[in-house]
């Protein structure tokens, strides 16, 4: 737990770059800026968050959120758990998106974890403010500090009922000694006043006006616009080009060969040829004139399709078991009474709305970025490199400023786009926006990866199940760092693979190898997509092997209510998600079947989806637990002949305590969005080492007129929270595709739908 | 020069006559709010209106609006005083990113010009070109109601 001092107005602007106002907290972070001065400066992945909140002369409060925005709602978020605490006027309080700075602590936004990771410690942060202005009230009024009250922008005197309010207290404030944060009392959720409301959320006025601030707006005096031909194949750089054509035309002022780069491919450019000009049209227009030719490329003979194959042959073989309970294999399994399967998910891109931009000015010793990225700091640290600056005493000479993203979805976790930015401004001593066109970003992204996943399970007396085996083969994401990676790590085997919380007593957990051939990354929810789309499908195949509602046959594979650890239930190597720590995650963060169970009677209930349908029309339900959270899904399809129409949707969540119940439902609605999608039409393949597909015309994603009627029940809790972002979308897949089972016996086990059905 | 009215204003553009009017809007009259997402017309980030009919302005050469009245998110409405669709955008919290939403709101204008009570299957007809990633389009089904209830209620 960091600190939080009082700060001076020098301090503040060079800490923020902003005035500031009357009242100025800043929390000290160990080894970080405020600690150690200003220069040292290292990319912060502590479990901590650096917070900045000011109180002006008028009593407004502005409170700077470190975490980046991309549609979850967290701007409005973070600062109203801040504000609580605070007891301030919402309608006072103005959030501003935080840049590049490790005095903030971790703004690596990903892992839906800007909530459950730093809850604890914004609200501690904001208690002590609150503490200092109660207790300046105090003094003024010669009282105890036990007879005022913070209430809504201000400390009510209990025994003489007079008032003051935070305009006239900050000041007082400002001179007090900042109490122990550990020490400062938390409000409890009864008294709470923000926290689980529906708050106006920050930022929503500038995005309905077109004013607020994307990558792609940054505009710059004497801006060039950069548009990149990029090696079509991981690994192939540029054997020789011709720019003759594209010099000429209007608007082209330089043509630019990027730097070849070595592997690991990890956040780096991708090399190419970039076509600089003074607006973006005559950037695409001379790109179009470059004849280039490639070399290299050893990943040139991948063929997804042929990958695939060779993964499912791998999952039909034992492999190496990463979770192992009692003894699977020895037993010889009853064919009657078994299912044996595998699924397979094809490769997954993010299509975000808004391609990748970033925008940099270098000159000699310093630069200045733009950048729409998750992660700021682990940016602003490759650019800090890329430059040659010394990360510990140079960092201030790179200024790696923060926009809104359209979307991200994870992609915008790696910068190699704002990289290409820095090495095309560096190279040309002008400003430069690089700017992805759709294509580029569709053939050249950091994929979900095709994986296949395999289950044999058999069936006992009571439909439940003695005997488990599950397999899973899928290009790793640490192969982006470690060119010779060829497992996934502990970490991606955590998601919804090796956390499996079935009662059957004989299991096995294998994870071949595999060689990787494109950029692998995160996609939303990551491993639980293929993971929960292989789970969810086959709970349903054993539920009509056993002729059972699928309900019923979750329940009998959960078995009694209790607290779930993978790590002593045979997977030691366990993640959980990154709730570790000892004094925090332990007992609030185990699986809960009794809150996996009451999800899935939720959904079942509200949906009605245990009644009976038309012919042609079928229930499918799911459930899956992603980033500490519980959400379970239930689809109603229609089939005629073979065209699959999805007519109406629900999803029930368990993410513990709730801060924004509005943005958890608007997380739930994409989530819901994004799984048909996924399920019914999105596909990336490979040829000749290349992804085949474009644009929309050959990604194409869900429509308005797609969308079915839509319903999401969230569920009241008191626990730790969960995540929001991700783990609403892992159910929806086999949700659809169970549904189209119910509703006309077919089973789809190789996504998505339309390769087999029209959708 | 190309010589068109963006959002009310007289205005001329040194520009190719082959410029689709997305960049010209963007990168010379420097008005952002307008968004790029596909370059082909397919995704409708860029929709903005010409002589009040919405177009994708990714696809559309600067010439052809030559002499045309353009209006653009910025247009759209006013901070003091937001377009009914606008309004209703706050009220039902429809964006998420907010990436999508001028496109979004700019044919969502355009449909409720004509038809201020839509149905769920003209609504769907009409928005089927906007693609949303944040998935969106419950809300914005709802806010084209609402705003269209706003409009007859202003009207009558």
């Amino acid at each position: 737990m960091s600190t939080l001092r009082s700060l001076n107005r020098r301090e503040f602007m060079s800490l923020t770059g902003r005035a500031g106002g009357v009242l100025l907290l800043g929390s000290s972070l160990p080894g970080t800026a405020m600690a150690a001065g200003h220069a040292a400066q290292h990319a912060s992945n502590a479990n901590d968050l650096g917070v900045f909140v000011t109180i002006d002369q008028a009593g407004d409060v502005e409170i700077i959120c470190q975490r980046m925005e991309m549609g979850q709602g967290i701007l409005t978020s973070t600062p109203q758990v801040i504000a609580e605490e605070l007891c301030a006027d919402w309608n006072r309080v103005t959030a501003v998106l935080g840049d590049a700075d490790v005095a903030y602590g971790n703004q690596s936004t990903g892992g839906s974890a800007s909530i459950r990771s730093f809850i604890e410690h914004t609200r501690r942060m904001g208690a002590v403010a609150r503490d200092m202005l109660e207790q300046a009230a105090a003094n003024k009024w010669s009282v105890e500090k036990a007879s005022v009250k913070a209430y809504q922008h201000e400390v009510v005197n209990l025994e003489t009922g007079a008032r003051l309010g935070y305009a006239d207290l900050a000041p007082l404030a400002a001179k007090l000694p900042v109490p122990d944060p550990a020490k400062v009392a938390l409000k409890p959720s009864s008294r709470f006043t923000l926290i689980g409301k529906d708050v106006a959320l920050q930022g929503q006025q500038e995005i309905v006006t077109g004013q607020a601030m994307y990558a792609q707006d940054v505009q710059l005096p004497d801006m060039l616009i950069a548009s990149i031909e990029r090696p079509p194949v991981v690994g192939g750089k540029v054997k020789s080009f011709d720019d003759s054509e594209a010099r000429k035309v209007a608007g082209v002022v330089d043509v630019v060969r990027l730097k070849d780069r070595e592997y690991p491919v990890a956040f780096k450019p991708l090399s190419g040829v970039a076509v600089l000009a003074t607006n973006t049209w005559a950037a695409i227009e001379g790109r179009k004139k470059l004849t280039i030719e490639w070399e290299g490329g050893d990943n040139a003979m991948h063929d997804s399709e042929t990958y695939k194959q060779d993964l499912v042959k791998k999952v039909n073989q034992k492999s190496k078991q990463i979770r192992v309970v009692g003894d699977a294999y020895d037993h010889k399994f009853n064919k009657d009474r078994t299912v044996e399967v595998t699924y397979t998910v094809p490769y997954h891109h993010h299509m975000s709305m808004e391609t990748p931009s970033a925008t940099a000015v270098v000159t000699k010793d310093s630069a200045s970025v733009w950048s729409g990225t998750q992660s700021p700091q682990s940016g602003k640290a490759l650019v800090l490199a890329e430059l040659g600056f010394d990360p510990e005493t140079e960092s201030d000479k790179v200024d790696f400023k923060t926009t809104l993203m359209g979307g991200a979805f994870g992609r915008k976790g790696k910068n190699d786009f704002t990289l290409e930015a820095v090495e095309l401004a560096k190279a040309t001593g002008k400003p430069i926006k690089v700017v992805w066109s759709r294509e580029d970003d569709v053939k050249h992204g950091y994929y979900h990866s095709v994986a296949a996943n395999y289950f044999k399970a058999e069936l006992n007396a009571d439909n439940k199940s003695d005997y488990w085996i599950q397999r899973l083969a899928a290009p790793p994401i640490s192969w982006i760092f470690n060119h010779e990676a060829k497992e996934i790590a502990d970490l991606g085997l955590s998601l919804g693979f090796g956390d499996v919380p079935f009662d059957v007593s004989n299991m096995s957990f294998e994870n071949a190898e595999v060689s990787t051939h494109v950029r692998t990354g995160w996609v939303r929810a990551v491993g639980n997509i293929n993971n929960h789309f292989g789970l969810g499908s086959f709970v349903d195949e054993l539920a009509a092997k056993a002729e059972i509602p699928t309900r019923e046959m979750w329940m009998n594979l959960f078995g009694e209510d209790r607290l779930f650890d993978p790590r002593k239930e045979g997977f030691e190597g366990y993640t959980h998600y990154g709730q570790l720590d000892e004094d925090r995650g332990k007992k609030e963060y185990l699986l809960d079947i009794a809150r996996f169970k009451a999800v899935l009677n939720e959904v079942v209930e509200k949906s009605e989806a245990e009644e009976a349908l038309p012919e042609g029309q079928g229930w499918g339900i799911s459930i899956g637990y992603s980033f500490n959270s519980y959400v379970a899904a239930a689809t109603k399809v229609q089939v005629v002949e073979d065209t699959v129409e999805v007519l109406e949707m629900h999803t029930a969540i368990d993410c513990g305590m709730v801060i924004t119940p509005d943005r958890v439902r608007s997380q739930m609605e994409g989530a819901m969005i994004m799984g048909l999608s996924m399920t019914l039409e999105s596909e990336i393949t490979v040829k000749e080492g290349a992804v085949t597909q474009n644009n929309f015309y050959d990604y194409p994603v869900t429509r308005i007129n797609k969308t079915p009627p839509m319903f999401v029940h969230l569920m009241a809790s008191d626990k730790a929270p969960g995540g929001v972002g991700e783990p609403g979308l892992p159910p929806i897949l086999p949700s659809i595709t169970n549904a189209i089972f119910h509703a006309s016996g077919t089973r789809v086990r190789d996504l998505p739908v339309n390769k087999t059905m029209k959708v | 020069m190309l010589k068109l009215k963006i959002n009310g204003e007289e205005t001329a553009l040194d520009a190719d006559p082959q410029m689709p009017l997305l960049y010209a809007v963007r990168d010379i009259a420097q008005l952002t709010g307008t968004k790029f997402g596909c370059g082909l017309g397919l995704c409708g980030a860029c929709t903005v209106h010409m002589d009040g009919v919405p177009i994708r302005s990714c696809v559309t050469p600067v010439s052809v609006a030559e002499g045309k009245s353009i209006t653009t998110i910025e247009g759209l409405g006013s901070a003091d005083d937001l377009h009914a669709v606008q309004k209703a955008w706050l009220a039902n919290k429809v964006p998420q990113c907010g990436y999508c939403q001028a496109g979004q709101m700019m044919s969502a204008a355009a449909l409720l010009e004509s038809n201020k009570a839509p149905s769920d299957e003209e609504i769907e007809t009409a928005m089927q070109g906007n693609i949303c990633r944040c998935g969106t389009y419950p809300r914005i089904k709802q806010a084209i109601k609402d705003a269209g209830e706003e409009l007859q209620k202003v009207n009558s």
